[in-house]
């Protein structure tokens, strides 16, 4: 069972905590690179008027993805007294 | 005789501003990352020594995903500096750590340039170098190429890599027990056909993780091990940036 929901879904100031990244080669090795890495806290920053793409804040860095890849990034949400 | 030093690094992280303070040169920079295109190359001279310095494109990973990653992991496998100087920003080392553990499988000739140690005091970052140096097993050196901190420090420790008087032992990421098996049995053969003159655990990874891409620049290799500085002319203006 996949733990969480895809990042794209949840909303601006969601804190998130990454469970599992369901990309495959090149493009799972970008966004490893990147920061998106299960276990790291990112935080949804900004969505387009129409949704996608999505902006996230990976390491003090803002980062946009489309769904095409937000959706199969999973986490789940922060309790924010936690942080 | 020169000795050949890379600057490797994410992007925008003062890896051209420090190159152009190592070498006089006037290498455009500017707080926007993604400008070292090709790689440039400058000159160096220390009390005891002359080094060719390179600066390579700003990455935050040598996987090869892009152009310039490319150009950047095949110069520090197939030309083999003398040194790599791994340049990150001290305000966020928890992102920029991920290319210095990727470049100490590698080589073990590494040194860790921590940038931008100005602006980290000013925002209440302290660095424990001692540790970190222990915990990674190079030499560490907090820097600010804008301010001209550290650089003296840092030739000290340039010349004395070059003279043999420190002993590295980068730090090697251990990977889950299937993987390490698989490295077992492969490093070996690898061993047997280059020897020591390219990173057999590095290789080991790459072939098991698939990389065609590498396939095709060992093959150059093998038949030309001078390949790189003829194929990099083609990467000019060709390269990719960005996510």
């Amino acid at each position: 069972m996949i733990e969480g929901k895809p990042i794209y879904q949840y909303q601006v100031g969601d804190q998130l905590q990454i469970t599992s990244i369901k990309l495959k080669n090149v493009m799972r090795r970008r966004l490893l690179d990147l920061g998106f890495v299960p276990g790291v806290t990112i935080e949804v920053v900004q969505k387009s008027p129409l949704g996608d793409p999505v902006a996230f804040k990976v390491f003090h860095t803002t980062i946009a993805l489309r769904k095409e890849e937000s959706s199969l990034i999973y986490a789940k949400k922060m309790n924010r007294e936690v942080i | 005789m020169s000795h050949t030093i890379a600057l490797a690094g994410n992007p925008n992280t003062g890896k051209s501003t420090l190159f152009n303070l190592l070498t006089g040169l006037k290498q455009h920079t500017g707080n926007w990352p993604g400008k070292t295109v090709v790689r440039a190359e400058g000159e160096l001279k220390t009390d005891n020594h002359i080094y060719q310095v390179i600066d390579l494109p700003g990455t935050y990973s040598l996987y090869s995903n892009s152009a310039d990653e490319e150009v950047a992991r095949d110069f520090i496998i197939f030309e083999k500096p003398d040194i790599t100087l791994v340049v990150v920003d001290a305000t966020s080392l928890d992102r920029n750590l991920n290319l210095a553990l990727q470049v100490f499988e590698m080589t073990s000739n590494a040194i860790l340039c921590i940038n931008l140690i100005d602006e980290a005091r000013r925002k209440g970052i302290h660095i424990d170098k001692e540790e970190l140096s222990r915990q990674l097993g190079i030499p560490v050196i907090l820097i600010s190429a804008r301010e001209k901190i550290g650089i003296i420090q840092l030739l000290k420790t340039i010349d004395q890599m070059i003279d043999g008087k420190i002993q590295t032992h980068p730090f090697q990421v251990q990977y889950a027990d299937e993987v390490e098996q698989k490295i077992h049995e492969l490093q070996p053969k690898i061993q047997a056909i280059f020897g020591d003159s390219l990173p057999s655990r590095w290789l080991s990874l790459r072939l098991l993780d698939g990389d065609k891409q590498l396939l095709e620049a060992l093959k150059a290799y093998i038949r030309d091990p001078n390949f790189v500085h003829s194929q990099q002319q083609l990467v000019k203006g060709d390269c990719c940036h960005g996510a």
